[in-house]
């Protein structure tokens, strides 16, 4: 059996990946993706605490996490949609007209 | 019935609101007939609350109705209550009935002026709170129709808007009012510390028993009284604050004789008589009243003597004979300066009445010495001037021969010789300038109209015209009040005053100098009486050798005291005095100081210095809000780790 910290390890280092990602990576979509990867360590952290503690909370809580994701994916991508349209560009750093 | 005498207010409100609202949409014939009538209610109301007044006992004629719970707070409750006593009741119909006869006067002499609905609103709405001023049943509710009269009167002095000088006269007429107000209401707040209330009655029953006796010195009840009387002199015209009266009548002709002689300006002698319970055990402010009113009464004859404007001797003469109602108040004899205040309400206003015919007649021509044998033309308007005119200089058996005795003769039993002498002395004064204003105005030759000086008015030339009787309808009732007012009053030998009697309850709880010697004979009132009536004479007699026998004299006369006419001609300086000690110090102190050190320096720059503050931080602060997203995943990322280390730092 894999020990629970091996699972927390991989959590972390997929959650640094996707950090890393958000903030170096120029390209919405990648920007996107990391936080995908983001969430999805996270996830992985919950299942294996609830594995750890044999409780079923943690695992509930990976649904909803899931739940939010598909919504956040569904508007995340229709904004890159209108991005694209509007700029004909997937560079966040084009769009920086928000600023004071 | 008589508990729904509060519906007397009711009615000029209803009117007020009428015309103010839909009054530009009415026709003008509509829009008299709301103003008169709403008043004529009124006035009918009155008289049937002041005739079932009158089948009650002496004891049983003072009434309250509470119309609602205006103010709770702690220990303070003020409603909204009216109350009727013989006193009210007597100023009420002398309102409503004073008034209803000069809004049938007003409808024909504004018939031609624009506005006329703003006119009549204006006046309902002076008559409403002037109601309400009278039937209050304590000094917070009468302060509300204090103010309400200053406003109508502020209104109405501005009616010619357009014109500069009536702007200007309303506004003076304002701000010196208000100056007398902040006395009225300093005077009610010590008034409700003191004793705990403000309602009229429960104050005079707790001051009746706190001061068995009067106060000794100057102490917390002079003080009361004096601040009320600082109140008075702003709402009645007395020294210092008498100035904004005569320039009060740039208004129209109706609205000087409604509000500017007969009704508004006795405000003050009315609170100083409704509170006769707590002046009368202040003997120290009663003698400070007394002077200031004598004082009034010789400082505005005088001034009238020599005025032109024959509204603004008239204004003068109102000063005058309201300083002769304070003169009342202050020796005690509060039922005496009643009494005077209805007369003056008749005589005066007629007097106003019968100006603004004049004036109407002459084209609004003001100016004495250009009119002069006006008396074929204006028969009515002259016959009833005259009434009123004589009525003024106490000639006996008109009613201003009554009501000037009664106070005259007050000042002496209560042994004020040197007031008594000073008030002959204005009552010479007064006959001589009403009868100079008589003879310029009717007697000699017309000195306008055939000659070329009036020219710009040569389409007007023909000859005076008497007004339409809606006009000189009012003047002979007017006129026949004024005969006959005084016989409610009659002096001691002749039986006693009646209106004194009926007074009497509500003055009550005043203090009365139990001393002996109250018993005076009859012959040396009457010969107090003759006196008085001998100084009016020698007044008239004067005026009409030097205006009609003679009229070189007044020139020499004139010529021979020059120094002294010409202060009495500029009103004794008095206003430029005002001006150089009180506004010029005050402007100085505004544009030196508080503008150009306070005002730029201090509150600019601490608003301006907030401004910068905050420009100076975000300047440095706005520099993180780059408009990158990936910066601020970064600032979030910084976050999340410092709220980490926190936590681990916190529970390690």
């Amino acid at each position: 059996m894999v020990p629970t910290a091996h699972y927390l390890v991989l959590s972390a280092i997929l959650f640094a990946i996707g950090v890393v990602g958000v903030l170096t990576r120029r390209n919405v979509i990648a920007m996107f993706m990391c936080i995908e990867l983001m969430l999805n360590a996270v996830n992985l952290a919950f299942l294996a605490f609830s594995r750890h503690l044999h409780q079923l909370d943690g695992q509930i809580f990976v649904f909803f996490v899931m739940t939010v994701a598909a919504a956040e994916a569904a508007v995340g991508l229709a904004l890159i949609v209108v991005l694209s349209r509007q700029k004909q560009t997937l560079d966040v750093d084009q769009v920086n007209e928000m600023k004071g | 019935m008589l508990p729904y005498f509060a519906l007397i207010i009711l009615f000029p409100l209803l009117g007020a609101l009428v015309n103010g609202v839909v009054g530009k949409r009415l026709s003008r014939s509509l829009i008299a007939v709301i103003g008169c009538l709403t008043v004529g209610l009124s006035f009918a109301l009155a008289a049937v609350v002041f005739r079932e007044l009158l089948l009650l006992g002496p004891d049983e004629r003072t009434i309250s109705f509470k119309l609602f719970t205006w103010i709770e707070s702690a220990d303070l409750t003020v409603d909204a209550a009216f109350l009727l006593d013989p006193l009210s009741v007597v100023m009420i119909l002398v309102v409503t009935g004073v008034g209803l006869l000069i809004h049938i006067y007003s409808v024909a002499y504004m018939a031609d002026e624009p506005g006329y609905y703003r006119f009549f609103s204006y006046l309902n709405l002076f008559i409403f709170m002037m109601s309400v001023l009278v039937l209050a049943d304590n000094y917070l509710l009468m302060f509300v129709g204090w103010e309400g009269v200053g406003l109508c009167s502020y209104l109405l002095i501005g009616f010619y808007f357009d014109r500069k000088s009536a702007g200007d006269a309303a506004k003076k007429a304002f701000i010196v009012n208000r100056i007398g107000d902040v006395g009225f209401i300093l005077g009610a707040f010590l008034i409700f510390r003191t004793f705990g209330t403000f309602n009229y009655l429960q104050v005079f029953e707790r001051a009746s028993e706190q001061f068995p006796s009067p106060e000794v010195g100057f102490g917390i009840l002079s003080a009361i009284c004096l601040l009320l009387f600082v109140g008075a002199t702003g709402k009645s015209a007395q020294i210092p604050l008498y100035v904004w009266l005569p320039d009060a009548m740039e208004g129209p002709t109706p609205v000087s004789a409604l509000i500017h002689a007969a009704t508004m300006v006795t405000a003050g002698v009315y609170m100083i008589a409704r509170s006769s319970a707590l002046f009368s055990r202040a003997p120290e402010t009663l003698l400070i009243v007394a002077v200031i009113g004598v004082a009034t009464a010789t400082l505005a004859a005088c001034i009238a003597l020599v005025q032109t404007d024959i509204k603004r001797v008239l204004a003068y003469s109102t000063v005058s004979q309201l300083g002769y109602m304070f003169l009342a108040a202050g020796v005690g004899a509060f039922g005496a300066g009643i009494f005077h205040l209805v007369t003056h309400a008749f005589f005066k206003a007629l007097l106003f009445l019968g100006s603004g015919s004049v004036i109407l007649a002459l084209h609004h021509e003001q100016d004495l010495f250009r009119m002069g044998g006006l008396k074929k033309y204006l028969p009515a308007t002259f016959w009833t001037m005259w009434i009123a005119s004589l009525a003024i200089s106490g000639v006996p058996p008109l009613s201003g021969f009554f009501s000037k005795d009664e106070i005259l003769f007050n000042a002496f039993l209560l042994g004020h010789g040197v007031l008594w002498v000073i008030g002959i002395v204005v009552a010479a004064l007064t006959a001589f300038y009403m009868s100079r204003l008589m003879f310029l105005t009717f007697h000699g030759t017309r000195r306008t109209g055939t000659t070329a000086d009036h020219g710009g008015h040569g389409e007007h030339g023909h000859e005076p015209k008497e007004p339409s009787f809606l006009m000189t309808g009012p003047l002979m009732i007017l006129a026949i009040l004024a005969a006959v007012a005084g016989f409610v009053g009659l002096p001691a030998y002749l039986g006693g005053s009646r209106l004194e009697h009926f007074l009497e309850p509500s003055f009550a709880l005043r203090y009365v100098q139990s001393s002996g010697g109250e018993h005076h004979s009859f012959s040396s009132e009457i010969a107090l009486t003759v006196i008085a009536v001998l100084a009016g004479l020698t007044g008239i007699v004067i005026a009409y050798y030097a205006y009609l026998r003679d009229p070189e004299l007044p020139g020499r006369v004139a010529g021979r005291l020059s120094g002294l006419y010409s202060a009495a001609r500029q009103k004794f300086y008095v206003d430029e005095i005002y001006d150089r000690l009180i506004i010029w110090p005050i402007q100085r102190l505004s544009d030196v100081v508080l503008w150009r050190v306070i005002d730029v320096h201090v509150i600019d720059g601490l608003v301006n210095g907030a401004g910068g503050l905050v420009q100076y931080w975000s300047s440095g602060l706005r520099r993180i809000q780059n408009g990158y997203t990936r910066s601020y995943a970064a600032w979030v990322l910084l976050g999340a780790v410092l709220i980490f280390i926190y936590y681990y730092v916190v529970t390690a």
